[in-house]
């Protein structure tokens, strides 16, 4: 089946363009850009709404295994491709953990069941405890694309330079989590006057960055390919710079909610609000978004985290961490976009080149040969969020209520429409 | 008079003028419990009901008192030993108290934010007796009511607030009403007990007593736990009083008619001195006792007027 997408603002990452033209799609690829219509061709009119190469999100927890009340990975597929997101790449922080090639074929078979395309991370060391590293060889065979304990940080170092050195040897991508164990130890949010007023237990901006220099130092010892899965204090910032200006392999992400509100937003112990890390100051928020302009943070992920209500209903100290994302990440993003803070092309490529050129996926391209996964969107249709409307399983959404800009019309994975908006 | 709050659930919600409102009513029932006959009957109808999940003898028995001297039916649930241990959530106690139609709930709870959590759960009352490191409202009233009985005023005047600020509600309530109240504040503690940036609250901040003593009017100590002695927040018990436990050397740097308050229960030569904490021309801690019944009374009385009238309304949109 072929199909021509005519008249469609056309927001090309790798070029950084923004430019009004038609795309033809055929076999599941994009065959060409502003050809025209073939004979017999399914011709889809964009009215002039901007069409993007589809998001790829790393850092999505699906419940399977072991928590499947919570998301599945058919509703998480649902999830996705209202949201925009044509391939997810699934945490292994589930229960039980995917240290093994046995439960990561289990996954890799359940994942069949969602509409979006799916790839799988898996566990740096056993049981994500931070001593043994799991068997990566076999777990790179069976299509893991990168190794992460999530948000475990070990003390383990020596353990963690084994495991970041044996992955090199593979050229397997290692993605940490930047953060020191015994700063962050019970905290519910990042100390200053908010986090003092609100009598929580605060973890100070310092704990990331020395958790990040103990990674990078570990980087430079053993040459391993390195992705900081969200850096979301401005005290980080240069760190990050000094190591790529060193030639280290390193890359790194930021979660849509760190660039989108502040500590503040909390509020009266708002547990949708409570995230891993902590949200941070304004001063924070505004540096990551400059950070992502400026292309020094690389990437930006929803970090999807289904929870019950009941783990959310609790004290805010003891409720449940994380937000669900898939569904809201892109009309969030349109807010930076309309403070004039990054255009189009920047939020793509953050959003969809560059996550899938780390992993060495050919996504993310709006380019002749690349895959035909799509997202035609209106950036400006403003609409009001309705939480029980998510088609997640789980709604602990911070955007309740909010009055949002930018609503998906269709996503399309191997040119093949997974959503009508 | 001015009191519109639906709950007391933390000074920082309350306008000064709510605050004096508190206070003023408060003075009379100093009055009413100084008498033989101390029954008043402004709750009677009424059930309280207390629910502490942390251990409290000295404020629960202030809360039953004030209810019981208002008229109310008032009953005791020690939660901290029962159903929450068999894996009940907060959430479904408070439901099922509420069941029961309580008026008035009064709560104390070991995590922050979790009063406001229940109130939001319950068509009742709820009185903040303490939540975690956060408010601990009627408790900085009555330090309020003590200042203003023994100064004259509660305005304008230098209070020192000493020991660990960083665990403390207590000190969070009070920074926060006198600061409401315009007053200058001075903190002192070890900067392992500051809590981070309180730098931003207005205050000012010490780490040697001596010179954060120096011309105040008001001088409020802390309880120091127990726990925090072991060296991970102070190196021991004997250099913390060494270095921050009030005596009455310390104590000749601060006016020679301030005051010495202490919220209880006192570890005695630890955050201060036994024989200065008995001394009755300058403690006033037993006097902060004796508030603590009228300032609950007042904030009971307050808190169900407030409901009668919302029932009326309510009563009468049935009607109409």
């Amino acid at each position: 089946m072929t199909l021509h997408l005519t008249n469609a603002r056309l927001i090309d990452p790798e070029a950084g363009s923004d430019t009004l033209g038609s795309l033809t799609v055929e076999g599941g690829v994009i065959q060409s850009m502003d050809g025209d219509a073939p004979d017999g061709a399914t011709i889809v009119d964009c009215g002039g709404m901007c069409l993007a190469p589809g998001i790829v999100d790393i850092g999505v927890k699906i419940g399977e295994p072991g928590e499947r009340h919570k998301e599945s990975f058919r509703s998480a597929g649902l999830a996705a491709a209202a949201g925009g997101v044509t391939t997810m790449v699934v945490r292994p922080d589930t229960t039980p953990a995917i240290d093994t090639p046995e439960t990561l074929e289990f996954v890799t078979r359940r994942a069949a069941e969602a509409r979006v395309r799916i790839h799988h991370m898996a566990a740096l060391t056993k049981g994500r405890a931070g001593h043994e590293m799991t068997e990566i060889g076999f777990l790179l065979d069976a299509g893991a694309v990168a190794f992460t304990d999530v948000f475990n940080v070990t003390n383990d170092t020596k353990a963690l330079s084994r495991a970041l050195v044996y992955a090199r040897s593979l050229g397997a991508l290692v993605i940490g989590h930047p953060q020191e164990p015994g700063l962050s130890a019970g905290a519910a949010a990042t100390s200053g006057k908010f986090a003092s007023l609100r009598g929580l237990p605060g973890v100070s901006a310092m704990a990331e960055r020395i958790g990040l220099d103990r990674d990078l130092g570990l980087v430079e010892m053993t040459g391993a390919r390195y992705h900081a899965d969200q850096i979301t204090t401005a005290r980080s910032l240069p760190a990050l710079e000094r190591a790529k200006n060193n030639g280290l392999d390193v890359t790194a992400g930021v979660s849509i909610h760190h660039l989108t509100l502040n500590e503040i937003d909390v509020g009266d112990y708002r547990t949708f609000f409570k995230f891993t890390p902590p949200l941070r100051s304004e001063d924070d928020r505004l540096a990551l978004v400059q950070a992502v302009a400026d292309g020094l943070i690389d990437i930006i992920g929803s970090f999807h985290t289904p929870a019950d209500e009941e783990s959310k209903r609790l004290p805010f100290e003891e409720a449940a961490s994380g937000a669900v994302g898939l569904e809201t990440m892109l009309p969030a993003a349109m807010r930076l976009y309309h403070a004039g803070q990054i255009d189009l092309p920047g939020l793509f490529r953050a959003l969809s080149l560059n996550p899938a050129k780390r992993l060495g996926l050919p996504q993310g391209r709006l380019s002749a040969g690349a895959p035909a996964d799509l997202v035609l969107f209106d950036p400006d249709a403003p609409f009001l969020l309705d939480r029980s409307q998510l088609h997640s399983k789980s709604k602990n959404t911070p955007f309740d209520g909010c009055r949002m800009e930018g609503k998906v019309l269709a996503t399309y994975v191997a040119g093949v429409q997974v959503f009508q908006g | 008079m001015t009191f519109r709050a639906r709950h007391l659930l933390g000074i920082e919600h309350l306008s000064p003028q709510e605050i004096v409102t508190v206070l003023d009513l408060a003075d009379r029932y100093v009055d009413l419990n100084r008498r033989t006959v101390k029954q008043s009957d402004v709750l009677s109808g009424l059930t309280q009901i207390n629910m502490f999940f942390e251990n409290s003898t000295r404020t629960q028995a202030s809360f039953e008192l004030a209810g019981k001297r208002l008229g109310a039916d008032v009953m005791n649930m020690s939660v901290a030993s029962s159903s929450v241990k068999k894996g009940e959530t907060l959430i479904d106690t408070a439901m099922t108290l509420n069941a029961m139609h309580p008026d008035l709930l009064v709560v104390r709870h070991g995590a922050s934010g979790a009063v406001n959590l229940l109130a939001s759960k319950v068509n009742c009352a709820v009185l903040n007796a303490g939540d975690g490191r956060h408010e601990h409202p009627t408790q900085a009233l009555l330090d309020a009511l003590t200042i203003r009985r023994a100064k004259g005023r509660i305005q304008r005047l230098t209070i020192a607030i000493c020991g660990d600020i960083a665990h403390s509600r207590v000190a969070r309530s009070n920074l926060i009403l006198l600061g409401k109240m315009e007053n200058r504040l001075r903190l002192i503690a070890p900067p392992t007990l500051m809590p981070s940036g309180v730098e931003d609250f207005g205050c000012e901040l010490f780490d040697d007593m001596r010179k954060g003593l120096e011309g105040a009017d008001v001088v409020m100590m802390l309880r120091l736990q127990k726990e925090r002695m072991d060296g991970g927040f102070i190196p021991s018990e004997r250099e913390y009083y060494h270095r921050f436990g009030l005596d009455a050397e310390k104590l000749s740097y601060a006016k020679p008619d301030a005051i010495v308050m202490h919220p209880g229960p006192m570890n005695r030569g630890v955050e201060i001195d036994g024989e200065l904490a008995d001394d009755i021309n300058r403690s006033v801690i037993q006097e902060q006792v004796e508030m603590g019944v009228a300032v609950r009374m007042a904030c009971m009385d307050l808190l169900a007027r407030n409901l009668r009238a919302e029932r009326g309304r309510a009563a009468v949109g049935l009607m109409a």
